[in-house]
């Protein structure tokens, strides 16, 4: 589904914006500046505004990146419990660094905020599901179940 | 009515009352610096915080509301070091570029800086390295001295309802940007530039060009003649010391002459002009079924606003260029040929209240007289700082007048510069046309004031002309959606981009308060009372270049100078 048909699906519901977004990037893995523009048409606000929005929230990338969007909890807990070393592992994994997509639009690398499972740490999320107590070492067959 | 006390002294306000409005009832100062008093409250900034009894934090004065019995302090050393610090670390995200700055002088976080004696910030500098914004020829952003006040994006979306600038991310991350996070030229930005006077510091201001002014003086080669637009004198004093209205027109003319200048000429003029030829116009459309409601065309934030927003209503803009660009192709045709100039010599200034007058200049369409009609635009703060830096003694100078031809102008073409003036102006020839009657009384006091909206109908000779005047963009849109669903009742509509018309202009003397606005609209009708002409039609000049030179409005030769056509401006986000 284009994003058009997307946004118009949320488009009577009042408030619908930031669902309309979490739709969009569900489908493209994040909202484009012509879907933001397309949203601010459809729910009549500023384009100014709707862009406010996407940008506000740290879930929401306007910018092009990886479909597979794995993030690295870089909270105290994870940190002292070797997070660097998972950072480390997946960007050697991915060929890529932290902020980037690989070429082939497979994976994103980001950092995320806790996500709240600090009794396994260091946790990584991919899409959105949390992997607990992470090591360097389980890094190649986490990535097997999306390659 | 609630009963506080602050520092000790009790007030009295009603209900609702901020702490911060209630200490300017009894002349207590907090200092503000995300406060605007003619805008929402933000609470964003904290400077202003104060100490309640029986609070163990410390509210910020504009935004807490007044309670019975309240005791508020509001300089304990808490409350100093407190404010100390939070200056501090604006401070420490803002280039220490002072002397380099557009505001330095006249900069809201510099009076703050020096009222809290900040000296040894304890806090590492640490500036974001953004960068400048000069993609229009009207304004330039410079997003590192920003200090997040969102006073612009207010300006910008609650006053003139254009929304070019708002917020990207949030926390230590966020910025003011224009649409998307792109260039303001490419966002709907209009450069009214109502932002440059929202904004505390110098992250927005217009862009200079004194120095091209400064060259062509300097250039022997170069005949340098320039036009003050109608609202600059009454605004000009404020920026060399003296109250507003008081800059006599002689004398600012004489300064004018003193810094080199080589003819001063008149918008004025041009401003007469546009009258007769818009006061035809619409009297051509009444008559022969043309698109109405007429708009005027005075305002270039007007027309880009009108390009961007409402393009299916590109024809009922009048086709009268501004007064700024009338003069401009007539000064290198008609007034060139009377002088017995080469028009090729002729540098062309404008003195303007404006931002988007420069960018109208630009506009490549422009050029009806064989050159570029305007060659430079200098608001009315560029000159401000031409007469500063020249060091002049307006009070030794011997008064001067304006060179001939197209220096002679009436009272209605003075009242161009408030909310309502080219309206009132029409509507004094229009009904002396029409009627074939000299109009007693030219006062036409409904036309007149800041307020958003104003109406009025008028009876010429059994035809009744209903009226609409709209200042500041928020207002026109009002008036647009209504002439968009074919719901307008009006066959006339003024609009001025900016709140009370040019005197508010985006280049005028940086305006704090919507009061300043007020205190000028009434300095342009005293010396719209003091001319001894105040009808256009009967300013001796005009006349002239319609025997000799137009012959007609409307006329061919009109046409080839004084009109032009609109453009949609196809931006890709709204």
């Amino acid at each position: 589904m284009d994003y058009k048909q997307i946004i118009a699906s949320y488009a009577d519901k009042p408030g619908g914006l930031i669902e309309a977004f979490h739709a969009v990037q569900q489908e493209l893995s994040y909202v484009p500046v012509e879907a933001v523009a397309e949203a601010a048409r459809a729910f009549n606000v500023p384009a100014s505004t709707a862009y406010g929005v996407a940008t506000f929230y740290s879930m929401f990338a306007v910018e092009s990146r990886g479909k597979n969007v794995i993030r690295i909890c870089e909270s105290a807990p994870c940190h002292i419990a070797g997070a660097a070393d998972v950072v480390a592992a997946l960007e050697k994994e991915l060929g890529i660094r932290m902020g980037e997509s690989t070429s082939d639009g497979q994976f994103a690398l980001e950092y995320t905020e806790c996500v709240g499972q600090c009794q396994a740490t260091p946790v990584i999320t991919i899409n959105g599901k949390p992997y607990l107590d992470v090591s360097p070492g389980k890094i190649p067959s986490i990535l097997a179940e999306y390659k | 009515m609630v009963n506080l006390t602050i520092d000790g002294i009790k007030v009295s306000v009603p209900e609702g009352s901020t702490i911060l409005q209630a200490a300017k009832e009894v002349g207590v100062k907090i200092p503000t610096l995300c406060y605007h008093p003619d805008q929402a409250v933000k609470a964003n900034c904290r400077v202003c915080v104060c100490e309640v009894e029986g609070n163990r934090l410390l509210p910020a004065a504009c935004a807490q509301p007044v309670m019975e019995g309240m005791v508020v302090k509001t300089r304990t050393p808490k409350v100093i070091e407190a404010r100390r610090t939070i200056l501090e670390l604006i401070l420490a995200h803002h280039p220490q570029d002072c002397l380099n700055c557009i505001r330095n002088g006249n900069c809201e976080l510099q009076d703050l800086a020096n009222e809290y004696f900040i000296r040894d910030n304890p806090f590492t500098l640490k500036v974001r390295g953004l960068k400048k914004d000069y993609s229009t020829p009207s304004i330039f952003r410079d997003p590192d001295k920003c200090v997040l006040c969102r006073r612009c994006i207010d300006a910008c979306s609650v006053v003139q309802s254009v929304n070019a600038l708002g917020l990207e991310s949030r926390g230590v991350n966020s910025m003011v940007v224009p649409t998307m996070g792109g260039d303001l030229m490419d966002s709907p930005c209009v450069m009214c530039g109502q932002c440059v006077h929202a904004c505390p510091v110098g992250a927005i201001g217009e862009v200079e060009e004194i120095d091209k002014l400064l060259a062509a003086i300097a250039d022997p080669d170069k005949i340098v003649v320039t036009q003050i637009a109608p609202a600059v004198r009454t605004a000009i004093g404020e920026e060399v010391g003296m109250k507003t209205g008081d800059m006599p027109m002689e004398v600012f003319v004489a300064g004018l002459r003193q810094v080199g200048f080589d003819h001063v000429l008149h918008t004025n003029f041009t401003a007469d002009l546009t009258i007769l030829e818009e006061g035809n116009e619409l009297l051509k459309r009444l008559k022969e079924g043309g698109t109405l409601p007429m708009f005027t065309s005075c305002s270039p934030g007007w027309i880009n606003f009108c390009e961007t927003f409402y393009p299916d209503l590109l024809d009922n803009l009048s086709t009268c260029k501004s007064p700024q660009q009338m003069f401009g192709s007539l000064v290198k045709t008609y007034w060139t040929d009377k002088m017995g100039i080469d028009p090729a010599k002729i540098y062309s200034v404008s003195i303007m209240p404006c931002t988007a007058k420069k960018f109208e200049a630009s506009r490549p369409e422009m050029n009806a007289s064989g050159y570029r009609d305007v060659d430079l635009v200098l608001t009315t703060r560029e000159i401000g700082r031409l007469f500063r830096m020249s060091g002049i003694d307006f009070d030794k100078l011997a008064p001067s007048s304006f060179d001939s031809w197209m220096g002679a102008y009436t009272g209605a073409a003075v009242i161009f510069g408030a909310s309502g003036g080219v309206m009132e102006a029409a509507l004094r020839t229009v009904y002396e046309v029409v009627t074939g009657q000299t109009l007693e009384n030219v006062n036409f006091e409904v036309t007149r004031g800041i307020t958003g909206v104003k109406e009025a109908e008028v009876d010429l000779s059994g035809t009744k002309v209903k009226v609409a005047i709209a200042n500041g963009l928020s207002n026109a849109r009002q008036l647009m959606d209504q002439v968009r669903a074919g719901e307008s009742p009006y066959h006339f509509i003024e609009i001025m981009a900016c709140p009370g018309g040019c005197i508010g202009g985006g280049g005028q003397p940086i305006t704090k308060v919507n009061a300043k606005r007020v205190e000028r609209i009434e300095s342009i009708y005293v010396e719209d009372e003091n001319c001894a002409i105040r009808k256009s039609h009967e300013n001796p000049e005009v006349k002239t270049l319609y025997d000799e030179f137009l012959h007609e409005p409307l006329g061919h030769k009109s046409h080839e100078l004084l009109h032009t056509h609109y453009h949609d401006k196809n931006k890709k986000y709204l």
